[in-house]
């Protein structure tokens, strides 16, 4: 109880990492994104919420060009990460994903063992030397998603025979296994029943002393619960953007407070 | 009455029983079909197929039964003493019935009267001159009993086909009638027919599976056959195929089945990496125009008949290779001594075998999820690395399948190697060399006036069976190993 007021304070002196300045996306003649513009802070965890539709999974995925992928995105404006334009032409988009990971709706294990699927990003990024730095990587972000209890027993067993939060787990700690800066997740819990979900925020929270955690999600009650800082997205606008508290208990926009109390969406 | 008639009378019954259930039907409603248990059609319908199916079926029963039955019954009135040494009741049977044929056409067209046919006899008058006439030509000329015989033979015929008129008939009204019957308001109409319609389906899927029965068995028998007159030592364990006909043949299938792996290896190592390469791109890089034209281009190869990519083989691989390896070519040397060689198939086979693999690993491609390739994406991987590394894993297993049932394919393949491959039966490794397969050996054994008792053709039965086994065996492991990777995403 006497840690809460501090944590606010302290959010006030982190620094920005990623900064958004007029971004617009266009999905061939849909103007999905319109100028947004936003800070995202170091070691926060800032929840994008809105109804469906509403552009906050796009946005999402402009901050590590996932959005490369599809043919008909265009994506113009200004994306900084620590004062560097991702969508310069310096910029790999490969090299750029291993700094902001990503961890999607559904839960998305590789077809192989679950040190496989941790060993995977450090492997492709060469961030082991040997073996024993491997397993040492892989047993940290094991423990880091909060599952290596559960399989460090079964290490070698597929990590598609796992249970559905298990997984979300797993998929987390495959994540961080890239030694990321910002940790990208798109509704990580609209597949996972309460208990799963439960575990995965309480993760979250324990993510935020690390990483700048980005989370896309649908339902506020986990906005307000894991987040410090909350953008509200509304037709493609960010409509209003500001520490999760005043979001929810004194939204200056109309439009917020209505989708907050249940009235849009 | 003829059977295409008795049929066409049956059909007629049956569609007035349509119109007389219906009308039954409602009138047993009172004129308002919603009182009906069933909607009105079904009534007609109901009544349409117990006056027709049962009928339908006598005919078809009694065509085949007919036949037997009066051979049987005459040939008792030839005398066995009849049937010359070296001969047989069939042979003279098959002259009974040509001579009847030819009487029946000759009253057809009015030659003969129907009473004279009766009262003919061998001896006072020439018969074969009369037949002649009508344009069935006999061998000779026609003896007392076997005109007597065929006599006997129309005679039972014709009683019989006046017994079939009439029980069909009856059949039919009297499936009508009693359908006419049953036809009430609560009769359960629509139950009755769809049970009708699931034994057609029924019918036809036991059709299918019992064909391929019949297949296996005929094959059996056969191949039981020719192990009683060939030692099944030599067939399996010999070293040498040289059939001959004096009687002391070496039959063995191993020098074909040397043959049949070598070409079908060479066709995969083709087929396999160009396959599934063309699978990669059209599934990961090609845009969606460029794979909807390129896929069907490609699929185009597999539309192509089997005998046309022999003629690509004799007349285009085959001498291209001879003039690169053969006498005189572009490498001088003189490896080659025809355009036919366990190469020029296996590639052209290869060929044929490409589109097989790259459709089938397309489809299994497309079927990772694309959450995969995001998550692999999404920690930095690049799309060459997430291919390698999670795509195909985990498509392996289908593509595992893929490559297998092209290799069944390439086993069975025929027309390819009878024009590619060459006749010679032999153990070899060099591939510029002509060795010969299973299924071309088949073919050579059984085209030609073979004698279907000397091994030499009852081999191609065991050949056959032996490469049923074979592919039957490849297509259960590939459709095993597809279902098991079905299982992990659904």
């Amino acid at each position: 109880m006497y840690d809460a007021p501090k944590l606010e304070t302290n959010v006030q002196a982190k620094e920005n990492k990623i900064a958004a300045r007029n971004v617009q996306v266009y999905y061939g003649e849909t103007h999905a994104i319109k100028d947004v513009n936003v800070d995202i802070q170091d070691k926060t965890v800032t929840a994008f919420i809105g109804p469906s539709g509403c552009g906050k999974s796009t946005f999402l995925r402009c901050l590590n060009r996932m959005n490369d992928t599809i043919d008909i995105c265009r994506v113009e404006g200004d994306i900084t990460l620590d004062g560097e334009n991702i969508y310069d032409r310096k910029v790999d988009p490969v090299q750029l994903r291993a700094k902001v990971g990503m961890v999607f709706q559904k839960p998305n294990p590789f077809p192989k063992s679950i040190y496989d699927n941790v060993a995977y990003g450090p492997r492709i990024h060469g961030l082991a030397r040997n073996k024993a730095e491997l397993d040492e990587i892989v047993e940290k972000s094991l423990r880091r998603g909060a599952i290596w209890d559960e399989v460090k027993d079964r290490l070698q067993s597929l990590g598609t025979g796992l249970s559905g939060g298990q997984q979300q787990r797993l998929c987390i700690a495959r994540a961080v296994a890239t030694e990321p800066e910002v940790l990208l997740m798109d509704e990580p819990c609209s597949a996972l029943d309460p208990i799963a979900t439960a575990q995965v925020e309480e993760l979250i929270d324990e993510l935020r002393s690390q990483y700048s955690v980005v989370i896309v999600t649908h339902s506020m009650q986990q906005a307000a619960r894991v987040s410090q800082k909350t953008a509200f997205f509304h037709l493609g606008n960010l409509v209003e953007y500001g520490d999760t508290n005043q979001i929810f208990t004194k939204p200056k926009d109309p439009r917020t407070e209505s989708y907050i109390t249940g009235r849009i969406g | 009455m003829p059977v295409f008639w008795l049929v066409l009378a049956v059909l007629a019954l049956g569609v007035a029983g349509y119109v007389f259930g219906r009308m039954r039907a409602l009138a047993a409603a009172g004129g308002d079909a919603r009182k009906l248990h069933s909607r009105l059609n079904y009534y007609g319908v109901n009544v349409a197929l117990f006056t027709t199916i049962p009928a339908l079926l006598l005919i078809a029963v009694w065509m085949i039964a007919q036949p037997m039955l009066v051979n049987r019954a005459t040939e008792g009135t030839i005398p066995d003493t009849f049937v010359a040494k070296g001969s047989s009741i069939d042979l003279v049977m098959s002259d009974v019935r040509r001579v009847a044929e030819g009487l029946d056409l000759a009253v057809a067209r009015s030659a003969l009267s129907a009473k004279e046919a009766r009262a003919l006899r061998a001896d006072d008058s020439d018969i074969r001159g009369l037949l002649g006439e009508v344009g069935v030509a006999l061998g000779s000329d026609v003896k007392p009993e076997i005109l007597r015989a065929a006599q006997t033979y129309r005679e039972l015929s014709k009683t019989a086909a006046l017994w079939m008129t009439g029980l069909v008939i009856l059949l039919a009204l009297g499936g009508l009638g009693y359908s006419i019957a049953r036809t009430r308001a609560d009769f359960r109409a629509r139950n009755v027919v769809e049970k009708a319609v699931m034994g057609l389906l029924i019918g036809a899927a036991s059709l299918a599976i019992l064909t391929t029965i019949g297949i296996v068995l005929s094959m059996l028998f056969e191949t039981r056959n020719f192990f009683g007159l060939h030692s099944w030592s030599d067939f399996f364990l010999g070293s040498t195929w040289a059939p001959n006909f004096r009687g002391d043949s070496e039959l063995s299938i191993l020098p074909l089945l040397w043959g049949t792996i070598y070409i079908s290896v060479i066709a995969l190592l083709v087929a396999v990496p160009i396959g599934l390469f063309a699978a990669i791109y059209l599934s990961e890089y090609a845009g969606a125009k460029t794979r909807a034209f390129a896929k069907p281009m490609l699929e185009i190869l597999a539309g192509i008949p089997t005998i046309v990519y022999g003629l690509f083989a004799l007349l285009t691989v085959g001498p291209t290779l001879l003039a690169i390896f053969g006498d005189g070519g572009a490498l001088g040397v003189s490896w080659m001594k025809g355009a036919t060689s366990v190469l020029t198939a296996g590639v052209v086979m290869g060929i044929m075998l490409i589109p097989f693999v790259s459709s089938l690993s397309d489809d299994i491609i497309n079927a990772v999820p694309q959450s995969m390739r995001d998550g692999s994406l999404g920690l930095g991987a690049t799309h060459s690395e997430t291919i390698r590394q999670v795509v195909l894993p985990a498509a392996l297993p289908g593509i595992v399948g893929a490559v297998l049932l092209a290799a069944s394919r390439a086993i069975g393949e025929t027309m390819i190697v009878v024009m590619g491959a060459g006749a010679i039966a032999k153990f070899s490794l060099n591939p510029l060399e002509s060795m010969t397969t299973i299924t071309t050996r088949i073919v050579s054994q059984l085209t030609g006036d073979g004698d279907f008792s000397s091994p030499e053709t009852l081999v191609a039965f065991a050949l056959g069976l032996t490469l049923f086994v074979l592919t039957l065996g490849l297509n259960i492991f590939a459709l095993y190993i597809v279902r098991k990777y079905r299982e992990q995403y659904e």
